[in-house]
């Protein structure tokens, strides 16, 4: 049984490859992730006859979407494979091949709420490598001290958060803080702030039609509520943070909440972590409207400049597929794209978090990159220097949202593109 | 009174050297650390811990990077240096019409921003077949070292007393003869400083180096720590990113020992009395 | 050798002013087409009579990225080529391990830029900084400050390792022009008595003002371009986002090529403003060899 899809893949294989080509696929540099690729790699290397190379590129996003960005407008064809984020692939959409009637069949087997990410224009330009979702980590130990439930709606949270910083600090305890999160000026912000926003029932910044539907109150209610924190639950300093900053506050024990990644639970469970065994994670609280996670992850697309199309999209389909993904869940806790694996008890033994994301999956909502096309990134910067001027209590949300209606309206000009 | 002169002396000494070193060194503790201990701040070494230098120097490449770094700033500053001593004789001590003017369009040059060139200098290197060899690294490095020499170098020459080549003028030396033999000797220190400048400067340099380079192999060792990554995208691997940085700057640190036995020589007085 | 500076650099050069007058996107940059100056200065109207101006000269935020590059270069250099003067006749004494000092003296110019600024935003952070832990023992502040994350104090965040990366550039420039003065003129000051001060002002400070007139026009036009170690450690901070920044913004991370090579050009020309102003200003000797 166990055999059965690693069969069904390698006859399909054997049926449209057509002699050994060489490969080369671009990856960001993550730990084991390298490690991984390459052992998957290895058995598609087996099971077809061709060769791929992995070129490692800095684990910073932006060095590497600009780089890619550079490759594929020269035209150069020495990639065939890009590893993209998940808000990439529609900037980057006239340089990807589609991936045809195979990917479509394949695609019916993933979230569908990556697929429709990935679909410009009715073309499916890349597959999920594996997914990302944010969630709530808590203090097991503190919340039983204080004699508190794990908070299901943000109101609740900032009561829990203020209790527990009041009584730690009375303890002496001068830089505890009751929540951190991701508040500096960057592309983490825009994940944050989206979640407050769509879990108070503000939208989605700009909708899947095209429409600009951020100035409205409840976004406004939501980042003005944002705001209160700094100072207050949060530190002044999270206006400076990123994703490890927040886990160093977090797992030096100086923080009752945090919202972060799924990566920051194994390093949570280290043995040198002072919060070791004293944790656990839940959905993001809701405003009134459900909890909202920001989706997050990697695909994998072909360039238009490959000189081996067709041997790219079976490695794309075979890199997306259950073995490999199973893999890659099992060995660095990579978080599925197939529903399916999720129930997988293997998976599950080996990494019991994976299946308590799925709750937060069902919940994950999309940035507005497919809407936006090759303006996801500037309506992104300019959401978050909305939010972060609001939290720097430079104006209210109202005045800022309202001028950042009007400055993506300009952006759009008659559509966008 | 001369016991105080020298203990202020001294202090401002140990002043620049606190300045100086104190980031590096905070940087080498970083570097003996692991996991949360990371998160702590300690100003003696609390660990002495070398597993992030055999993590950095175990990954296969990481030798090969350094060593290719080594070689292609080797080449940018001889290359650089040997175009540029010519250049300098030759603004400073050729009158020609236009000198002032020829020396600004070279400073032009430094006054473009390095990513605007970036997209147009990719294409350059890929016409002329260099992509993913240190010839393009070499090629583009020129981009800032050339003017750089070429300008502190013509700035030293033309200090120099005339009489220094007016003997060898009427000797009948060539123009090749007086540049290596008359002024290459006066030059040392000003060449043995700008050299040294503009191997930091291509040692250090990482935008091209990313971008016209992809193989593991051929990379540079910017490149190389930048590659260092933690076990998901969002962890930061200090420990690990500081061995590198210390195992990176060490070679650095011997070059200037060596070179600044030139950079002491400086001008004989007597030589050249005018 | 000019054959050379014109391919590697007169090539993506002229590209890129002539990608400002044009609207190329990165994706199609063999379509582009000509638009004049859309990309300085525009008025776009919305067809119900009203309009707006648009463009680089109207861009709120570029007339900001230019205020913070003049800021940012004007106070680095100064106190650079102070702190520089200092380190470099310190050095130029003779005392013992003399040789050891100076290479010391060199390190943070020789660690990649990209590490330094991680490494400063690292002990800049507010809650485990080592900056913070020794100003708070020290007593120079009373609660931690967030040091890159304010708004106040990012873009001192920023000068304090340009600073510290850059001197030992400017020190060793002027230290290279101090070897070049002959000894027998400090020689001659000596046997006649003269205060040291005045040494300073007459003798050393006219010696090696070339060397220290050329080192600060390198220094200028790198910290007037200034980009890796604001990209690394503020990225999108619009206190700290410069000229440079700015640029990378739109040529890379927007798809706005056209809206990037403009900002380039108008980035070139105010350096080179500054450049002509400071040349004019320091009577520097380009064309007469004496």
């Amino acid at each position: 049984m166990r055999q059965g899809p690693a069969i069904a893949i390698a006859a399909l294989l054997a049926a449209t490859g057509a002699g050994a080509a060489e490969l080369s696929i671009v990856s960001g540099a993550i730990g084991r992730d390298i490690e991984t690729l390459r052992d998957n790699l290895d058995r598609f290397e087996e099971m077809t006859g061709h060769t791929v190379s992995i070129v490692e590129m800095p684990s910073s996003t932006t060095d590497q979407f600009a780089q890619y960005r550079l490759w594929l407008s020269a035209g150069a064809g020495d990639i065939d494979v890009y590893r993209t984020d998940i808000v990439w692939a529609p900037q980057l959409a006239d340089h990807l091949l589609d991936l045809g009637e195979k990917g479509r069949e394949a695609a019916k087997e993933h979230f569908p709420s990556i697929i429709e990410s990935q679909t410009v224009d009715g073309r499916l330009i890349a597959l999920p490598f594996y997914a990302d979702a944010p969630a709530l980590y808590y203090r097991t130990d503190l919340l039983e001290e204080y004699g508190l439930s794990v908070p299901e709606t943000w109101a609740a949270l900032e009561e829990a958060a203020r209790t527990i910083q009041e009584g730690e600090r009375a303890k002496g305890v001068n830089d505890f803080h009751g929540f951190v999160f991701q508040g500096a000026a960057y592309e983490g912000l825009t994940c944050d702030a989206l979640e407050w926003v769509a879990s108070h029932g503000g939208g989605g910044i700009v909708e899947a039609d095209g429409t600009i539907s951020i100035n409205n109150p409840e976004a406004a209610a939501a980042i003005d509520m944002a705001a209160g924190w700094i100072g207050t639950i949060s530190p002044e300093g999270v206006l400076g943070y990123k994703e490890e900053e927040s886990r160093g506050v977090w797992q030096t024990g100086k923080a009752a909440f945090m919202r972060n990644w799924p990566y920051a639970y194994a390093l949570g469970q280290g043995d040198d972590s002072a919060v070791k065994d004293k944790f656990a994670v839940a959905p993001l609280p809701s405003g009134g409207a459900g909890s909202a996670a920001t989706l997050g992850g990697w695909n994998l697309a072909v360039s238009k400049y490959s000189d081996e199309p067709e041997a790219a999209i079976e490695l794309v389909l075979f890199l997306t597929g259950v073995e490999a993904q199973k893999l890659r869940a099992v060995r660095n806790s990579s978080l599925p794209t197939r529903p399916a694996l999720y129930d997988d008890p293997e998976v599950a033994a080996a990494q019991p978090i994976i299946p308590e994301w799925k709750e937060i999956f069902l919940n994950a909502v999309p940035r507005p990159s497919a809407p936006t096309k090759g303006d996801y990134n500037e309506v992104s910067k300019e959401f978050w220097d909305a939010v972060h001027a609001t939290l720097s209590g430079d104006g209210d949300a109202k005045r800022n949202l309202a001028r950042l209606e009007a400055r993506l309206k300009r952006l759009k000009g008659p559509g966008w593109d | 009174m001369k016991a105080l002169k020298a203990a202020g002396f001294w202090a401002l000494i140990a002043a620049i050297l606190l300045f100086a070193l104190f980031p590096f060194y905070y940087a080498i503790l970083t570097s003996l650390e692991s996991g949360t201990a990371i998160f702590t701040p300690n100003y003696l070494p609390e660990a002495f811990d070398l597993s992030n230098y055999t993590f950095v120097l175990g990954q296969g490449v990481f030798g090969r990077n350094v060593l290719n770094s080594i070689l292609v700033a080797t080449l940018t500053v001889a290359i650089s240096l040997g175009l540029g001593l010519t250049a300098a004789f030759a603004l400073a001590r050729i009158p020609f019409r236009g000198r002032g003017l020829m020396l600004m369009t070279i400073l032009s040059v430094s006054m473009f921003p390095q990513i605007a060139v970036l997209a147009g200098l990719f294409e350059t290197v890929r016409a002329l077949g260099l992509y993913n060899s240190h010839g393009a690294l070499i090629f583009s490095y020129m981009i800032f070292t050339l003017p750089f020499t070429v300008w502190v170098l013509t700035t030293f020459m033309r200090d120099l007393p005339k009489e220094v080549e007016e003997a060898a003028i009427m000797d009948g030396a060539s123009p090749f003869v007086i540049v290596t033999r008359v002024f290459l000797p006066l030059m040392w220190p000003a060449m043995a400083t700008t050299g040294l400048l503009a191997f930091i400067q291509a040692w250090n340099e990482f935008l091209f180096a990313l971008t016209f380079v992809s193989s593991a192999e051929m990379r540079t060792a910017p490149v190389a720590i930048a590659l260092i990554s933690g076990a998901s995208a969002q962890e930061t691997p200090w420990g690990p990113i500081m061995a590198a940085s210390v195992t990176v700057t060490m070679p650095l640190v011997i070059l200037v020992l060596i070179f600044q036995r030139r950079i002491v020589a400086g001008l004989t007085a007597g030589g050249v009395k005018g | 050798m000019m054959l050379t500076l014109l391919v590697v650099a007169g090539w993506p050069l002229a590209r890129t002013i002539w990608f400002g007058f044009t609207d190329a996107s990165l994706g199609n940059l063999d379509e582009a087409r000509w638009v004049g100056f859309a990309n300085y200065l525009e008025w776009f109207d919305y067809g119900d009579g009203e309009g707006e101006w648009f463009g680089l000269l109207a861009d709120e935020q570029w007339w900001r990225a230019v205020w913070n590059t003049l800021y940012f270069a004007f106070v680095t250099v100064s106190i650079e080529t102070a702190l520089g003067l200092i380190i470099a006749l310190a050095l130029n004494q003779k005392f013992p391990f003399r040789g050891l000092v100076r290479a010391a003296v060199l390190i943070p110019w020789a660690i990649p830029t990209i590490v330094s600024a991680k490494m400063w935003a690292w002990m800049l952070n507010d809650q485990f900084g080592i900056i913070n832990d020794l100003f708070l023992r020290l007593g120079l502040i009373s609660a931690p400050v967030a040091w890159v994350a304010s708004a106040d104090t990012a873009m001192i965040a920023v000068m304090i390792v340009d600073i510290w990366k850059t001197t030992p550039f400017m020190a060793l420039l002027i230290l290279a022009g101090l070897q070049m003065i002959p000894e027998d003129i400090y020689e001659a000051a000596r046997v006649d008595g003269v205060h040291p001060l005045k040494v300073f002002r007459e003798v050393t400070l006219p010696l090696v003002a070339p060397a220290l007139l050329v080192a600060v026009i390198f220094r200028a036009l790198d910290a007037l371009r200034v980009f890796d170690i604001i990209y690394v450690m503020t990225p999108n901070n619009s206190e700290t986002r410069t000229m440079s920044v700015l640029a990378q913004e739109n040529l890379f991370q927007f798809d706005q090529f056209a809206y990037g090579s403009a900002a380039s050009t108008m980035l070139f020309l105010v350096v080179a403003l500054v450049t002509l102003g400071y040349i004019r200003v320091a009577r520097l000797d380009l064309g007469s060899g004496r």
